[in-house]
């Protein structure tokens, strides 16, 4: 009996921070979030209570447009990020020898290892009416006078994809990885064609890593701050811009608040309409073994 | 007509050279076996007929027509990996429907394909199965009929039963053997397990150090090994070194180091009196109690029980540890640990072959 117990502890002890953590960082602020975005102020601490917030967003068109044009362009830089990471993954796990693999690996984290705003800056010093690729078109002749690359939806989506990417190829190595290589010189020894052997076991064989990165990649796209303003301007319509500004510049927490939520559960629906459509679920690929 | 001929096929890796000047042909419809310890080239030899490496020289053959600039996709060999490597995201049916869909076939003709190479394997009905829920045996026959759906000139096969237990892999043995019958195709199987060569070959080839030491049928190699490592590597024997005394009409005396004489089969050419021998004995041709031909003497050492192939060690005068095969522990003959006893084998059941250096 006492060695039961022992064992029931020990395991209370190993959940607890994790449970911790999910109550008091994540369920408990949520609540509250949820709790402020049905709120109503009607006077000086006097509120009540009702979805007055979320018929405001629903009647105001620049917010929801907000909403969609940042679902969309996440969308984009997923699809652009899974183009981009998954010839280097493939390459990462299963061309590069033994030894290089680490150093390329490492090699994609060195981004990582500079603050994101700093890094924002630095697309910044290239990218400006003053900058590297601007001062250079000139030099060579092929512009006349200063061109602006920043400030537009294409660098937008170009920074987006830049920060984000690496969150696409480290799920995708890591399966890629466990592939056996005897399964891709069956599929070209049964007859298959490159583009065949990719498509009907390389894909399926790897599809666990594609949901995961793209899950993880829109998540923090939709949620990132940083890299639209910064590239994008004032005019990025990014939807945590309009987060930022309820709660920060307009000191209205309540609209805030229902916008976190409105962006929690919109971009959720878009993952699981992302799942339906693809014949994927959950179970069967991020949780897979 | 030869299905696979091989000419001087070689592979070399920098300076290292994994298969050198390999020349072998394959008869239609015969199975046929690379026998040889692991890193002796005999994987690298069947990716290059597979078309996975390309050979550094020589020729590849298959039915006639060299298939060197053919791709791997286009050969009409097929390959059962040493894992099997079923996709384990489709079915059993998908997985063999794989290769006839790579082709364009139409779906009735797939269907009736599939359907029919199950029974042929005897597992009818397994087609919606997933291979998860397979017995290592019956994927072993999915992997087959994967290939055989497609109708290859010949069937690769990369040590496929290495990784089935030792019971099934009794029995999947001659399994293999029924189906390469059945489906009349030339099989090229290849294993570093002397039993599997031995067992289900028409001819087996021995390979050592990227070169092939021998090939010929499995009772040839076991009776007339040509070189000391075939007389080795094929069956059990007991191996002494020595030194060849005299050599005449094809006999050779030999100086066991340690002590004690024998006469033996010549096996090579390059024996000659005074050079350093190696002398291979079978256990089970050797009895205990002095007979005719050559005789030692030693110690019983233990007795090892193991029905049919069972052994008596014992430790001779000059050192060496002997297995004795005959005289099996039927009770027939009564033998302790520590008695001292003569053993004796006839002088046509020795072998010698001569060292280099």
């Amino acid at each position: 009996m006492a060695r039961t117990d022992i064992g029931k502890l020990s395991l209370i002890l190993l959940f607890a921070p994790f449970a911790l953590w999910i109550a008091l960082l994540i369920i408990l602020p949520q609540l509250g979030i949820g709790y402020i975005s049905l709120r109503e102020k009607v006077g000086p601490g006097e509120y009540t209570f009702g979805f007055a917030n979320y018929i405001a967003f629903l009647s105001e068109p620049i917010y929801w447009n907000t909403l969609l044009r940042t679902a969309w362009m996440s969308i984009l830089v997923t699809a652009m990020a899974l183009a981009v990471g998954f010839p280097v993954a493939y390459y990462i796990a299963k061309i590069a020898r033994r030894r290089a693999r680490a150093a390329l690996f490492l090699m994609c984290l060195i981004p990582l290892w500079v603050s994101d705003l700093v890094r924002a800056f630095g697309w910044i010093v290239i990218l400006r009416e003053t900058g590297l690729v601007s001062t250079f078109l000139q030099k060579i002749g092929l512009v006349g006078g200063p061109v602006e690359l920043l400030y537009n939806d294409a660098t937008v989506v170009m920074g987006l994809v830049y920060t984000v990417v690496l969150f696409m190829i480290v799920p995708l190595v890591s399966t890629l990885d466990g592939m056996d290589n005897s399964l891709i010189e069956a599929g070209y020894n049964l007859g298959g064609s490159r583009f065949t052997v990719f498509r009907r076991i390389v894909v399926p064989y790897a599809m666990p890593g594609i949901v995961a990165g793209c899950i993880i990649v829109f998540m923090l796209t939709a949620g990132s701050y940083l890299t639209p303003i910064l590239l994008g301007g004032k005019n990025s319509m990014w939807f945590t811009e309009q987060i930022y500004e309820q709660f920060v510049t307009r000191y209205n927490w309540e609209s805030g608040a229902t916008f976190g939520v409105l962006l929690l559960v919109f971009t959720s629906f878009v993952v699981w309409l992302g799942l339906r459509l693809t014949g994927q679920s959950l179970a069967s690929t991020v949780a897979k073994d | 007509m030869h299905d696979l001929q091989c000419e001087s096929l070689s592979k070399r890796f920098g300076a290292y050279t994994a298969v050198d000047s390999v020349s072998f042909a394959v008869p239609r419809g015969s199975f046929f076996s690379i026998l040889g310890p692991s890193g002796c080239g005999k994987t690298t030899l069947m990716r290059m007929i597979a078309g996975f490496e390309t050979p550094t020289g020589g020729d590849i053959r298959i039915k006639g027509r060299s298939v060197l600039s053919t791709p791997p996709n286009k050969r009409p060999v097929k390959m059962v990996f040493q894992h099997l490597a079923l996709f384990p995201m489709m079915n059993v049916g998908e997985n063999i429907a794989y290769g006839l869909r790579c082709r364009g076939e139409n779906r009735a003709d797939i269907a009736r394909k599939v359907a029919r190479v199950l029974d042929r394997v005897g597992l009818p009905g397994a087609a919606e199965k997933q291979v998860s829920q397979l017995s290592g045996g019956q994927k072993q026959r999915i992997a087959i009929a994967r290939c055989m759906v497609l109708e290859p000139d010949v069937l690769l096969l990369d040590e496929p039963l290495g990784a089935l237990d030792l019971k099934l892999r009794e029995r999947m043995k001659i399994e293999l053997k029924q189906l390469q019958h059945q489906f009349e195709t030339t099989f090229l199987y290849i294993t570093h397990d002397q039993s599997e060569a031995l067992l289900m070959s028409d001819n087996v080839a021995v390979m050592n150090a990227g070169r092939f030491e021998q090939i010929g049928a499995p009772q040839d190699l076991y009776n007339n090994p040509k070189t000391g490592f075939v007389a080795g590597f094929v069956g059990d024997s007991n191996r002494w070194p020595g030194r060849a005394l005299s050599v005449s009409d094809g006999k050779v005396r030999v100086a066991i180091d340690g002590g004690g004489e024998a006469i033996a089969l010549a096996g090579d050419e390059r024996i000659a009196a005074g050079g350093p021998v190696e002398l291979f004995v079978r256990p089970e041709v050797i009895s205990i109690g002095a007979g005719s031909g050559n005789g030692l003497e030693g110690t019983v050492e233990s007795l090892l029980f193991n029905g049919a192939s069972s052994r008596i060690l014992v430790r001779m005068a000059n050192g060496h540890l002997v297995e004795v095969g005959q005289a099996v522990m039927d009770g027939s003959v009564k033998i302790a640990p520590g008695e001292t006893v003569a053993i004796g084998w006839s002088r046509s059941h020795g072998r010698a072959f001569s060292v280099a250096g």
